[in-house]
């Protein structure tokens, strides 16, 4: 997030695009709506889905899956038709304006009203919403990202907010809301193949060299390999060992089979985890690892800010966290690893990450956190980004074309999946999936399919039916309501052998993203 | 911030000018028992504990709605004063079972911490009527037994100003008003979102968390930490009894507020599930086989070595994890880049 | 414009309707028709005369003859004889009209010469659904003044001046509090009319919107300019049908007229109006009840401060006065504040409508000027007790106010006399008690109330007024101890000093006050278990006396066969296993049978 979550008590408008945040968010999605109960804030939400809080919105446009640029530009284009952009902002503070009118030109409210699938008034009426707004806030989640055009989706919605000048302001910003604990802080910890901790790219030699000297060893210096290219390799052969820790494609990850078949390619893999699960069920060699309450740490939230992590209780057994277990592994492989405590190691972070390095464990004891970049000791943690002027200078336009998804319904594969999370499960199930209640409140995998989709497939509630796509069937529970349009269906992806077996691994090639928001299937009556 | 003089208890005192009596006690030293009063809603004024005497006013004014005013003379504890809020815990006691032996909530219950210090025995209105509700157990994470509530409305507050689900509010008039949700089918028929922030709040044993091991307040060590579910950083605390999490307490983090989710407040039961992985295992004709640490070690380490001498290091790739600590994160980069020598290293956040 | 030459007047307020008023003008006016004087006589539909207890009432001017009882089957005689004929109909006439054989005319009646109708100027005079009639009564001629040749400064310091106190209950100045709410500065200010009349035995609000809710709608008008209001609610409760129907019919008809909207006499000012209907729940009477019950709440109070006027509806600005209050406005602003003096009180100023109900000869609405005494309301125009009872105690101010025995009874009544002897005006009820009412049980009536009525938000209220209602109920039933009292005063006092809000504040009035006067009374029901009154049944025993002639009348009726005895001999009750059902006493031919 460019801003903070409190921030969202000053903001005029809040725009929610591609994130069910009552369901995956709650405690922001209750500050959401407790700023449009008390502040009298508005709220604008566009989903493929009629999600709980678009009961709560001012304007609610039910998109199609994969049809964000499209909404966005078309937005844009009224904001610039009727004049309505903040034009000081535009000039003083961002370049290659021209560029965005050029491309947003071609997508009048009536041609975005019609890829959507949604009324051009309420374009219009969102558009005019929210430009009109001192400050507005956008939020988005997984909707927007897990598309083949992700990048170009979070650029439209970067463009938006440059465009009515929300980015640099309290109470603005684009603020994508991370679906996980940590997931800012793994990226932030250089857990991807082409940074270091901090986003120092490998590419660059002053970089390599920083961490060569810190390190004490040489570097590789070209992009490593990401998680669908690690599968390729897998299958491909070029790749014969995987040491997974704390993951489990074999749920998470679309396409199951393809996974499953990149495993079993494999020579040797190591799985690092809190309990057996799938994924470890194919491991060589499983490490049983301490959970959150049973070691020191930090975590970075989605509004960038680090917090601790404590030991409140003994790791079962002999299991032993996981910063333990690396240390001693990376002292087996003869590196020299003398780490005594976590602080240790997150000082040694700290020092080589710019944004981090004014954050200590002292620092963190009064358990406000600090959100990065905090570039020195007695710096106060930065509340929102792009204070005054851009990171980069000038904020730029980077104006995206609506593409099609990867896949797109036909006559064998008629209907539109799109795929998410539920309030009562959490990513694989691997912990809620262990907690009686969730469980019982969330026991199994279904579909939620329309009642029109119902009647045509001549199904009912609770029916059981087979699933198909291009990559596999599963078979599944019919749930009908009217949360989804007639045509397009949605399924969580929290259960083994559900929605992943049949999504579409189709990825953004900048981002690396699998377009799990839109695949075509087919649903059949099991006779 | 503008300041007035006030007197309070016979003391000149400045505070700020938009206080309540409530906050210019607090900034002061002064304690004002409250049950209603919850710094996040908007005041109630329900409970009638807070109240103190303020001169010329005709009758005792609650602290937590009260603003101050230039010159106000404040009793925070006049005999008037402890009198009313002795007769108010009479009143609650009266309608209260007196269950404290047996009640989970004792040690951690307002209504006993001041009948404690107010000397109030529920004596003084023993044999009058006493509610007699079914309790609510329809919920899969709480009970609501009305029987306890004394009504204070802070998780009716909670619901509606806070979480915003407005799932539960007030039916009945009088003596038989009570917390009720649509068509009191159970709480569980309602729109409740199981958030639990109403049992967070709720100052007595009414609405309790279903949680199988017995324990008592004064039993368990809290520890402040950050929940490990989704990416909102909510500070919370649990409670360890016998190296066992036994509940989740929301904590005033700046991300959440004192406000958690079902996950948050509820899901902590896999930290001591017996499925957890507590040994080693290694692999051995397809099955596993329990192992020391250093046997896991020497192997892995050898496969590595050897795939390294072999394949080269880009032969080999680590997977990081979202839901580990940025310490673990950072070590497995620096495994996967300083030991192994690949920058063959990613992690879920795409997912 | 047709001049007739009779007028007959039929009495619609609610009392008078559920007795069949709309059948006996329907009959009237066939009749006439048939008589063929529908060109001569002229019948109308008229709010509340006031004396309800003679209802069905009928006012036939110019002779200004009050029929009372009628019924259809009167109407025709009526008609031929007095309408055709010119012969008024003594026999059907209200009996204190008929003074020998001098035929006095309504004005000339005990019940309506001590008052002073201010309030009720209308009621009971036009038709409350015609606005033409109102009009003509120099209606909408004060919101005109007002909009065209006062500002809002001047309609509130005549207000102030006029010295007018809320009629509700709390006696709070009008004007002053139309001043708080004019200066704060907002987006939007709102007026509220309170007609959540809910004390029982109370029906003045109810009388002044069914008589004449024009006067309401512009003294609302006049108030939302004085404190530049632009919309106002009435809050009414569903149980006045009548009433919620012509204030209907009212509004509409001003909204016709321009009389609401935009732009009203071209002044400028818009003033739009609505109703609201309360579900019948006592505390919406309380005001941020009320406004938490128009905001879509369940009706529960708020702390004060904020006050409405400072944050009311919608948090914005609120002004909500009764409808009483409402009532007299129309007549200071077209009258002047000195004039509005000139009746009642230095410190209560005009006059009130009262309510008289109980043990009371002539039940039904008075308007009195303030600083009349009570043995004038009480005997003058009530006509005294009925049954030649004597009077006991009166109980003003309803559920929230306090009883007044004899030796206060020639106390002047005003806000603050009312007070200083323990009660209150409260809106206006005024229930009589006899020495057949015993004053524990009375309290326990009331409290019983409350208790129903509670919000259920605050402690003391919620729980304490239940358990002095369990004590009380203890007492009257023969299980009260001793320290009884005092544990009622102990709590009675913490409650009036700590609950949140009017209703909770009052709500102990009733016990503090019939423990001052007739503690006698409570001590006898708990030392001697003993309701003096004769009241409490579980206190009591059936006695047969010496008088009894043995007729076994009472042993045949007797329910549970409790009676024995022989033919002509002096039957003996048991009194373990009666059952306290007074049958025995019913069917006893020469009162043989007492209870004590």
């Amino acid at each position: 997030m460019t801003n903070s979550i409190n921030e969202i008590d000053k903001s005029e408008v809040i725009f929610i695009i591609g994130s069910n945040t009552t369901e995956n968010h709650p405690v922001i999605g209750s500050r959401i709506r407790r700023a449009i109960k008390q502040n009298g804030a508005k709220l604008i939400v566009a989903d493929p889905r009629n999600i709980d809080i678009a009961n709560d919105a001012e304007v609610f446009m039910q998109i199609k899956p994969g049809t964000n640029i499209a909404l966005l530009n078309s937005m844009m284009n009224v904001i610039i038709e009727e004049k309505l952009y903040d034009k000081e902002y535009v000039d003083t503070k961002t370049e290659d304006f021209e560029k965005l009118v050029e491309t947003v030109s071609n997508y009048s409210a009536k041609v975005g009203a019609k890829i959507c699938g949604v009324d051009a008034e309420d374009i219009k009426r969102a558009s005019k919403l929210y430009a009109k707004a001192n400050v507005a806030s956008l939020f988005y989640a997984m909707g927007i990202t897990q598309h083949t055009s992700g990048t170009y989706n979070v650029m439209a919605i970067a463009n938006l907010a440059m465009l009515c000048g929300n980015v640099g302001k309290e109470g603005g910003g684009v603020n994508p809301l991370r679906g996980q604990n940590n997931v800012q802080g793994a990226c932030d910890m250089g857990a991807l193949p082409n940074v270091y901790p901090g986003y120092q790219k490998v590419v660059l030699p002053e970089v390599k060299e920083k961490f060569e000297k810190a390190w004490n060893t040489k570097l590789d210096n070209k992009v490593g390999l990401s998680i669908p290219k690690i599968l390729d390799k897998a299958i491909s052969g070029d790749l014969k060992m995987l040491y997974i820790f704390g993951e489990n494609p074999m749920v998470s990850d679309p396409d199951t089979k393809h996974i499953e078949k990149a495993l079993k390619n494999l020579e040797f893999i190591v799985s690092q985890d809190i309990f057996l699960n799938e994924t470890g069920e194919l491991a060589d060699v499983v490490l049983p690892a301490a959970c959150f309450a049973e070691k020191e740490g930090t975590f970075t939230n989605t509004e960038r800010r680090v917090q601790r992590v404590r030991k409140a209780v003994e790791a079962p057994g002999k299991a032993k966290p996981d910063w333990v277990i690396l240390s001693e592994l990376m002292s087996k492989l003869g590196y020299d690893c003398s780490y005594n405590s976590a602080s240790n190691i997150f000082d040694e972070m700290a020092s080589l990450t710019p944004s981090y390095a004014g954050i200590s464990y002292k620092r963190l004891e009064n358990n406000q956190g600090l959100q990065w970049p905090c570039p020195s000791e007695d710096h106060p943690g930065t509340k929102y980004l792009h204070k005054d002027k851009f990171a980069r200078g000038l904020g730029i336009f980077k104006p995206s074309e609506y593409i099609t998804a990867d896949e797109l319904p036909d006559e064998e594969f008629p209907l539109i999946m799109t795929t998410g999370r539920i309030l009562y499960q959490y990513h694989t199930m691997t912990m809620s999936g262990r907690v009686e209640g969730l469980n019982k409140q969330a026991p199994e995998s279904y579909i939620e399919i329309s009642s029109k989709t119902a009647k045509i497939l001549r199904v009912i509630n609770g029916e059981m039916v087979r699933v198909t796509s291009r990559r596999g069937t599963i078979e599944t529970r019919v749930k009908v309501t009217e949360i989804v349009e007639e045509g397009v269906v949605f399924m969580p992806f929290h259960y083994a052998n559900g929605a992943n077996v049949i999504t579409n691994p189709a990825t953004d090639p900048l981002s690396g993203i699998s377009e799990v928001k839109v695949c075509a299937v087919k649903i059949e009556k099991i006779a | 911030m503008e300041k007035i003089i006030i007197i309070i208890n016979g003391k000149e005192a400045q505070v700020d000018k938009n206080f309540t009596i409530l906050q210019a006690a607090k900034s002061l030293g002064i304690e004002v028992p409250t049950i209603c009063n919850d710094n996040r809603l908007v005041p109630h004024g329900a409970c009638r504990m807070c109240v103190v005497e303020v001169k010329n006013a005709r009758a005792l004014l609650t602290a937590c709605t009260t603003p101050v005013a230039e010159g106000m003379e404040i009793n925070t504890h006049s005999e008037r004063v402890i009198n009313s809020r002795k007769t108010t815990l009479e009143l609650m006691i009266a309608n209260h079972p007196l269950d404290c032996l047996t009640c989970s909530k004792a040690g951690n219950c307002k209504l006993q911490d001041y009948c404690f210090e107010y000397d109030v025995t529920g004596e003084k209105f023993s044999g009058f009527d006493k509610d007699d509700l079914p309790i609510d157990d329809s919920n899969d994470f709480y009970t609501f037994d009305p029987n306890k509530c004394i009504l204070c409305g802070k998780c009716v507050k909670v619901c509606d100003e806070l979480q915003c689900t407005s799932a539960i509010g007030f039916s009945g008039r009088g003596f038989s008003t009570h917390v009720s949700h649509p068509f009191e089918a159970g709480m569980d028929y309602s729109t409740c979102v199981s958030c639990g922030n109403c049992v967070s709040v709720c100052p007595v044993g009414a609405l309790m968390p279903k949680e199988k091991t017995k324990f008592r307040e004064w039993e368990v060590k809290k520890t402040q930490t950050t929940c490990s579910y989704c990416g909102v950083g909510c500070q919370i605390e649990l409670k360890v009894k016998n190296n066992k999490v036994v509940g989740v307490d929301p904590a005033m983090g700046p991300s959440n507020d004192g406000l958690l989710c079902v996950k948050g407040k509820f899901g902590y039961k896999f930290i001591n599930h017996p499925d957890r992985l507590k040994i080693p295992l290694i692999k051995k004709d397809g099955v596993f086989n329990e192992a020391t640490w250093d046997e896991a070690y020497d192997l892995i380490a050898s496969k590595i070595n050897e795939i390294k001498k072999e394949h080269g290091s880009d032969s080999i790739a680590g997977l990081s994890s979202a839901r580990a600590t940025n310490e673990d994160n950072y070590l497995m980069q620096k495994m996967m880049r300083a030991v192994i020598g690949t920058n063959n290293i990613d992690h879920c956040a795409r997912l | 414009m047709t001049i007739f030459r009779s007028h007959v007047l039929m009495c619609s307020g609610t009392g008078c309707v559920s007795s069949n008023a709309d059948q006996i003008l329907a009959r009237f006016k066939e009749k006439i028709k048939e008589v063929g004087l529908e060109k001569e006589v002229q019948v109308i539909k008229t709010g509340c005369f006031g004396l309800c207890e003679s209802g069905p009432n009928v006012l036939i001017y110019p002779e200004g003859s009050f029929y009372s009882h009628m019924s259809v089957d009167k109407v025709d005689e009526v008609v031929d004889e007095h309408l055709l004929k010119g012969r008024i109909v003594k026999k059907y006439l209200y009996k204190e009209s008929i003074d020998k054989d001098l035929i006095k005319s309504v004005d000339e009646i005990n019940f309506y010469k001590k008052q002073k109708r201010v309030a009720l100027k209308n009621c009971g005079i036009i038709d409350p659904e015609n606005i033409n009639e109102y009009i003509a009564m120099n209606g909408y001629m004060a919101l005109g003044k007002a909009l065209t040749e006062m500002n809002p400064d001047e309609v509130i310091q005549l207000i102030k001046d006029s010295g007018l106190r809320g009629r509700g209950g709390g006696g709070f100045p009008t004007g002053v509090k139309w001043s708080f709410a004019a200066r704060n500065k907002a987006d939007q200010k709102y007026m509220i009319c309170n007609a959540d009349e809910g004390d029982p035995g109370a029906f003045m609000d109810r009388s002044v919107l069914e008589g004449d809710p024009h006067t309401v709608i512009e003294a609302m008008a006049i108030a939302g300019y004085a404190i530049g209001a632009t919309k106002g609610f009435v809050y009414v409760r569903a149980e006045y049908p009548i009433a919620v129907n012509r204030l209907e019919i009212a509004i509409n008809q001003a909204k016709e007229k321009g009389l609401l909207g935009k732009n009203i006499f071209n002044s400028g000012f818009d003033f739009d109006l609505e109703i609201r209907l309360g579900a019948g729940a006592f505390v919406c009477g309380e005001e941020t009840s009320l406004i938490a019950s128009i905001e879509g709440h369940r009706g529960m109070s708020r702390c004060k401060p904020p006050f409405p006027a400072n944050q009311g509806l919608w948090t914005r600005p609120t002004i909500i006065n009764n409808v009483e209050t409402l009532a007299n406005i129309t007549q200071i602003v077209l009258n002047g504040s000195k004039w509005f003096r000139s009746f009642g009180t230095e410190n209560s100023p005009g006059t009130k409508v009262f309510a008289l109900g109980g043990k009371i000869n002539n039940t039904g609405l008075v308007e009195i000027p303030m600083g009349t005494t009570l043995r004038e309301v009480i005997y003058d125009i009530g006509g005294g007790c009925p049954n030649g009872k004597e009077f006991k105690a009166v109980q003003t101010g309803g559920p929230s106010g306090g009883c007044i025995t004899k030796e206060n009874i020639d106390i002047p009544i005003d806000f603050d006399t009312l007070t200083s002897i323990g009660s209150m005006m409260g809106s206006g009820g005024m229930i009589v008690m006899d020495e057949d009412n015993c004053m524990v049980d009375i309290a326990r009536f009331f409290l019983d109330f409350t208790v129903d009525e509670s919000c259920g938000k605050c402690t003391p209220c919620r729980d304490g007024t239940k358990k002095m209602h369990e004590i009380l109920d203890n007492i009257t039933s023969g299980k009260g101890i001793n320290g009884d009292i005092e544990k009622l005063l102990d709590l009675a006092y913490t409650i009036k000093d700590s609950a949140l809000c009017g209703l909770g504040q009052t709500a102990p009035n009733p016990v503090i006050s019939t423990i001052r006067y007739f503690r006698d009374e409570y001590e006898a029901h708990i030392n001697e278990k003993r309701c003096p009154a004769g009241v409490c049944k579980p206190l009591l025993s059936y006695y047969i006396t010496d008088n009894c002639i043995g007729c076994t009348k009472c042993a045949r009726n007797c329910p549970v066969n409790c009676i024995s005895g022989e033919v002509k001999k002096k039957h003996v009750i048991d009194t373990n296993a009666c059952i306290k059902c007074g049958s025995c006493i019913t069917d006893c031919p020469v009162n043989a049978i007492i209870k004590r």
